[in-house]
């Protein structure tokens, strides 16, 4: 029986105690339903959450410290010999043991003490499942019966349901909180201990990157250069070849949209540039490595330019395309959100429709164009698949867009994809790009989300 | 003293002189904005025409047709008909036998080799299911179309140049003979590729296909789904209807909207150190794939519930507290109700990016090679996504009319569900 039968069954129960404590109340009403503080169905979802809820706190909990009481149970079992081994050979040994349980195929032949262990591991696995099932059946028993005692006429049940589910509500809020906490001090964590191997300032200011590390000690050319510089170059030069191609087109449609447009092009033309929006990146990687990627270095030989067929310009303009739709609905919102009247005056002193645009109506929404920008920035940056498809892995410290260039998101997934282990400053280096990724894009999202809010207090 | 002095120009003439010019320059901006538009959506147009240009074939494949003898001798000579004895018996020499049927003259040993890699490895397989399913074909004869190569489907579908050098082709000249001569007899033909929705990742490409990574997204999505909504609702609930004005309501608010912008791979960190490392989870399972898109849609979901909240007029909530309803019974009974639609939208829309997000499930090990199907949410899988960022890395050419088969079935799944999102907001749009 999986454990999560027991969840079900549980949550039978929970549905049998609606019932009951719903009848319940109805009862001890003597037929009076009005005499009651609360609905009846109010009886029977408190009598349903006290046999829901401590049963569900006790079995979450089971699930996670389970397999550790289990291990240390065996483990003091064990003959002393294997006991006093050194952590890591004690944990060799015990994933031997779980292998067995699992029924995973073991390489070495199996010591009897071993197997021992394992068949302790097994019956113990047993047990504490019943014991689980016994310990939640009589939780949901327990809780329901104290519940139902608890219903008389004055009872304020709807009282005590609605404040559980405002527990649930605020609870589920914080979860915001926690993720930004998680991501925080997952990746600082990590990048403190990389920063231990390396020091910061080798880091940030360092030329060279060329993270791979001597798998033997002493072997030659392997010492590992963690200079992020290149990185941030090659970051640097996508994201302005994006913005270059992203930025004119974004905002002259924008502009065309709001200012020049008849309804009916704008109806047509506003959802097919959010199609561009709603394509997967990784479908731009695809288009940017197998199809302009190409045709950038077809038509750099036909003009005797050597272009890289891992440019920096193929990526740059594929992700300025996908962002087009990003900057030009930003930039749309906030030139729609001109009061007319600002428009009025200028065409009232003569001005021509385009010089209403470029004097007046610009200027009002830069805050807010500026902000979406800015936004726009973030994206390029953080932006993954185009650029791990079609940008290259080696670091050259490099301004010209037409050779190969890496970037910190890519370093991020070529550190990362495969196995790995977590105590080589390769795989931790990851973590520090990581970081440093995160604190720029919070900073321009802090910065644009602030700009955006002083703008739309303006003209309201 | 009569000297001449010019008349000071009058405002209507300097304005009529500068008129041609500033009506030049109102066109050219008006043109410049016309010109951007199109741009963009040229640039849609070129996606979309690469993408489908390039993988529309895929969902044809060559096949040919073989005369193939179950032969009982070779298979279960010893009429067991068992199980075991079914499933390992040796159905690539029948494949074998059947094509040198078709060549009798086909005899030294590297002619040979050359004539069987016609045909795929996956005729093998076929051969054997069909068995396995039905022992009673033993001993017959049977006419039956078999994958080919992935190398003839290149030829066929015009991506091998037949006419080039034979030292640069991945078909000799002997085999393209043969294949004319298949062809001749019409026993080549482009049939609908089923394996390419049935099957899951494979080496060889004309047996790799779709339905393994379909499923590794499905699983995924569903425990996103069973995680953000029910959050993203309650959360959008308690800051719209229930939170008071509060320092620590404000630092919830901020949080959400940065975690709306953080880059996606930075989500991916998250689960890698998080679940993987520290909790332990398995790596490359859709559970923690789905845990991770959770966390990123997260964001998406709260604010269009809030949206749909806050579109709720007033009036309706007053009304039911009017009558004697707590603000929990309002807020469930009243507001909720008239908001589902809003809610539905905003939640579809953020599945949909969750559906094609890549970068994320590359940190915590979705994107390993896996043949088999997963059959739930603990088993190893990829995405859809993910699956053809594989094959977009593959090098052979067959691999390029999947990869972009595999993105029209991605870009299908998501114009669906955005198409859904706009019928619920069209349908259900209520104007107070």
């Amino acid at each position: 029986m999986h454990t999560f039968t027991f969840v079900l069954i549980l949550l039978m129960l929970m549905v049998a105690s609606f019932f009951f404590g719903r009848r319940r109340a109805v009862t001890v009403s003597k037929g009076d339903v009005r005499s009651l503080n609360s609905l009846p169905g109010y009886y029977g979802y408190y009598t349903a959450l006290w046999c829901g809820i401590p049963a569900l706190l006790i079995f979450t909990f089971w699930q996670f410290s389970e397999s550790a009481v289990i291990t240390n149970l065996v483990i003091a079992g064990l003959p002393e010999e294997v006991t006093l081994l050194s952590k890591q050979q004690l944990n060799l040994v015990i994933n031997e043991i779980r292998n067995l349980v699992s029924d995973n195929i073991v390489a070495s032949t199996i010591s009897p003490e071993i197997a021992a262990a394992a068949e302790r591991y097994r019956e113990m696995q047993a047990i504490s499942k019943m014991a689980l099932f016994a310990v939640m059946m009589a939780l949901g028993v327990g809780g329901a019966t104290y519940a139902l005692s608890r219903i008389h006429q004055q009872h304020k049940a709807r009282n005590k349901v609605e404040n559980t589910i405002l527990i649930f509500l605020i609870a589920c809020s914080t979860i915001a909180i926690f993720t930004t906490l998680g991501i925080v001090l997952s990746v600082l964590f990590e990048a403190i201990l990389f920063f231990q191997a390396v020091p910061v300032t080798d880091f940030l200011f360092g030329l060279e990157w060329s993270p791979q590390t001597a798998i033997r000690p002493g072997q030659v050319g392997a010492s590992g250069a963690f200079g992020a510089v290149p990185l941030f170059t090659g970051t640097m030069l996508v994201s302005a070849i994006a913005m270059v191609v992203a930025v004119p087109i974004g905002l002259m449609s924008a502009i065309y949209l709001a200012e020049y447009a008849s309804p009916g092009m704008r109806a047509l033309s506003k959802p097919m540039l959010e199609v561009l929006a709603g394509i997967p990146t990784v479908v731009y990687g695809f288009f940017a490595a197998l199809t302009v990627a190409p045709f950038f270095r077809g038509w750099g030989e036909s003009l005797g330019l050597a272009i890289s067929s891992e440019s920096a310009l193929a990526a740059g303009v594929v992700m300025g395309i996908m962002i087009i739709p990003f900057v030009s609905s930003l930039s749309d919102d906030v030139i729609y959100a001109v009061p007319q009247s600002l428009r009025d005056g200028a065409y009232s002193l003569g001005a021509t429709q385009s010089e209403t645009i470029r004097k007046v109506v610009i200027p009002a929404a830069l805050p807010g164009i500026v902000a979406g920008i800015l936004l726009a920035v973030s994206r390029a940056i953080g932006e993954t698949m185009i650029v791990v498809m079609a940008a290259g892995l080696a670091a050259n410290l490099t301004a010209n867009p037409l050779e190969s260039v890496t970037t910190v998101t890519v370093q991020i997934v070529t550190l990362l994809v495969g196995d790995q282990e977590f105590d080589s400053p390769k795989t931790l280096a990851a973590f520090a790009l990581g970081l440093v990724l995160f604190v720029v894009t919070l900073v321009l999202n802090v910065i644009a989300l602030y700009v955006v809010r002083k703008y739309r207090e303006q003209y309201e | 003293m009569n000297e001449l002095v010019p008349p000071k120009p009058k405002t209507i003439d300097l304005v009529n002189a500068s008129l041609a010019k500033r009506r030049a320059s109102e066109r050219l901006f008006r043109g410049i904005g016309l010109i951007s538009i199109m741009m963009a959506l040229m640039f849609l147009f070129m996606l979309f025409y690469s993408i489908v240009s390039k993988g529309y074939t895929a969902f044809r494949q060559t096949h040919i047709q073989l005369e193939v003898n179950f032969d009982q001798q070779l298979l279960d000579p010893a009429a067991t008909r068992h199980h075991d004895v079914l499933s390992s018996a040796d159905y690539s020499s029948l494949v074998k036998a059947s094509l040198s049927k078709l060549f009798p003259d086909v005899t030294s040993r590297n002619e040979k080799r050359q004539l069987h890699g016609l045909v795929s490895a996956g005729a093998a397989y076929q051969l054997r299911d069909m068995v396995m399913a039905d022992p009673a074909l033993l001993g017959q004869t049977l006419q039956l179309w078999v994958p080919a190569d992935d190398d003839v489907d290149m030829l066929i579908k015009g991506h091998i140049d037949r006419d080039g050098p034979e030292t640069e082709r991945r078909l000799r000249d002997v085999q393209i003979a043969w294949l004319d001569q298949l062809a001749a007899q019409e026993k080549l033909s482009l049939k609908f590729n089923m394996l390419f929705f049935a099957n899951g990742d494979s080496r060889e490409p004309e047996l790799a296909g779709i339905w393994g990574a379909l499923m590794g997204s499905i699983y995924t999505l569903l425990v996103t789904l069973l995680l953000s909504f029910p959050m993203g609702v309650a959360t959008a609930v308690y800051l719209e209807e229930f939170a008071p004005k509060s320092k620590w309501v404000d630092l919830i608010e901020v949080n959400i909207n940065n975690l709306a912008a953080v880059p996606s791979i930075i989500f991916g960190l998250l689960g890698l150190a998080v679940f993987i490392n520290f909790m332990s989870f398995p790596r490359s399972a859709p559970l923690v794939g789905g845990l991770v898109l959770a966390f990123m849609t997260l964001p998406t979901i709260i604010i269009a519930s809030r949206g749909a909240l806050k579109s709720v007029p007033p009036s309706i909530r007053e009304a039911a507290l009017g009558v004697g309803a707590s603000k929990m019974q309002t807020v469930y009974f009243h507001v909720l109700p008239l908001a589902t639609p809003g809610m539905l939208t905003g939640t579809i829309i953020g599945m949909a990016r969750a559906l094609g997000e890549t970068a994320p499930l590359l940190m915590i090990g979705m994107v390993a090679f896996i043949v088999d199907i997963p059959s739930d949410i603990f088993d190893p899988a990829t995405a859809l996504p993910v699956q053809i960022y594989l094959w977009a890395d593959s090098p052979e050419r067959a691999f390029v009319e999947r990869t972009s088969a595999a993105i029209i079935v991605l870009l299908g799944f998501l114009f669906v569900m955005n198409a859904l999102a706009i019928i619920l907001r069209k349908k259900f749009e209520r104007r107070w």
